[in-house]
């Protein structure tokens, strides 16, 4: 039976885990041809540099071939071809599908449809896994384990696809939260009902410095203009959090800041000085989980 | 109302706005039995109700509840020798495929030709759906 990723719904507790075991394995060593003969495709149907680089690499440091393309606009789907057609006809010729898409529910879609595996690397604003591991892995990393950890998520908690995919993943490991973020964009609903359901503890504030001292991670955010339908409450909140070295002086000593980047204000660059700045460490653990998921989701791992 | 149904189905308590879209469901648009229809009757319950009859056809309960959710208070009438032999409630399927649209404007659903697939969710007064797809909640209020 073939095994996509979409949704980070889709692995089990030790489907995680196992997968940040192996990422270990490859962080100790990256270079592991055990996919050789392999083709992987990277689609991207919308650009994302970032994400798509850190797959390719993590595709060629397995010893897999990539093909694909890294913008829609040049390729025949511009011409028309349904998102099933183009699916069906790469899967003929790969072991893999990598892809990235603007319409949420895509890469489900296209997992129906595809004869091979498929990962989904963002499906418009609503999930983005690998994103996810990769964040679980930096926490696992920085503080040894995954379990009773508080997590301050802070900035965009309404439209941030990232921080409520790792609400939804860390909620196997007994977490305690904070939510930092200006009433416009407080953590949803439904989210809130989910970890009430599961007895799982929250806390909500306006204020940055109110939860600095007391959290393990410091999960930063960006507010991304694109999500905003209505650019006068994009510009009351753009600019609501600044994280700045001189506010660290509590903290304790295993809390690490993490951040999905890129950033533009809300981390200062004094902040990157600190021990306490993980943020492109955890960029780099990207590639480490890239290759578990892909060595996992094949059967080599 | 018109002549008595001597075999049958009769579907009850149908929103008025929603009868059409009920014999869409159930697959009766091409169909050759006689079929009554009466729209915006009135009803204590709904204001203005639907009620269909189909004269000869009877349908199993999964072709039925997929009803459930555009007219959750039908009731159904089987009919045989002039006398309800058998009255029916429906009840909500946990899925739905092909029926309600998905209301995320960016939904693969509503871009391309796929078809829709709905997880229900009853939280006791109202009923939702969990898109298979897009993982985003649709109201069922907008369908009836
Ligand atoms: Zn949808």
């Amino acid at each position: 039976m073939k095994k996509s990723l979409i949704s980070i719904r889709d692995f089990s507790k030790e489907e995680i885990l196992h997968v940040l075991e192996v990422a270990k394995e490859f962080e100790k060593n990256r270079v592991q041809n055990i996919l050789e003969g392999k083709v992987i495709a990277c689609i991207f149907f919308e650009p994302s540099t970032r994400t798509r680089l850190s797959f390719e690499t993590a595709v060629n440091r397995l010893g897999a071939k990539v093909i694909g393309f890294s913008d829609a606009t040049n390729t025949s789907v511009s011409k028309g071809e349904t998102l099933k057609d183009t699916i069906k006809m790469v899967s003929n010729y790969v072991d893999m599908i990598i892809m990235r898409h603007p319409l949420e529910g895509s890469s489900r879609y296209a997992s129906e449809v595809a004869s091979v595996p498929v990962v989904n690397a963002g499906d418009g604003a609503n999930q983005h896994p690998s994103q996810t591991l990769l964040d679980l892995y930096s926490i696992m990393q920085t503080q040894g384990h995954l379990d009773g950890l508080t997590i301050n998520m802070v900035g965009d908690l309404k439209y941030g696809r990232t921080t409520h995919s790792l609400l939804q993943a860390m909620s196997h490991f007994s977490p305690n939260f904070i939510f930092t973020a200006p009433d416009e964009l407080k953590m949803p609903v439904e989210y809130k009902d989910f970890l009430k359901e599961k007895g799982i503890p929250y806390k909500e504030t306006l204020s940055l410095e109110e939860h600095l001292n007391d959290c393990d991670i410091l999960y930063m955010t960006r507010v991304q203009q694109e999500r905003f339908t209505d650019p006068m409450e994009y510009e009351r909140v753009k600019d609501v959090y600044r994280l700045e070295a001189s506010m660290l002086s509590g903290v304790k000593p295993n809390m690490k800041v993490l951040h999905p980047l890129p950033r533009v204000n809300e981390i200062d660059q004094d902040v990157d000085e600190t021990p306490y700045a993980y943020y492109f460490k955890q960029a780099e653990n990207g590639l480490y989980v890239r290759m578990s998921i892909i060595a996992y989701l094949l059967g080599y791992r | 109302m018109v002549s008595a149904l001597e075999n049958g189905t009769v579907l009850d308590h149908i929103p008025a706005g929603n009868v059409f879209k009920v014999l869409e469901i159930l697959g009766l648009m091409g169909e050759k039995n006689r079929i009554t229809i009466g729209i915006n009757l009135d009803s204590k319950y709904l204001g203005k109700k639907g009620i269909i009859k189909i004269e000869d056809k009877f349908f199993r309960d999964d072709e039925l509840n997929k009803l459930a959710i555009i007219a959750p208070k039908a009731t159904v009438n089987i009919i045989r020798d002039f006398r309800v032999v058998e009255k029916k409630k429906l009840t909500m399927p946990e899925e739905i495929e092909g029926i309600a649209r998905c209301m995320n404007p960016k939904c693969i659903t509503n871009h391309q030709p796929v078809k829709t697939r709905f997880k229900t969710i009853d939280n006791g007064n109202e009923i939702s759906l969990l898109c298979h797809y897009c993982e985003k909640i649709t109201d069922v209020k907008g369908l009836y």
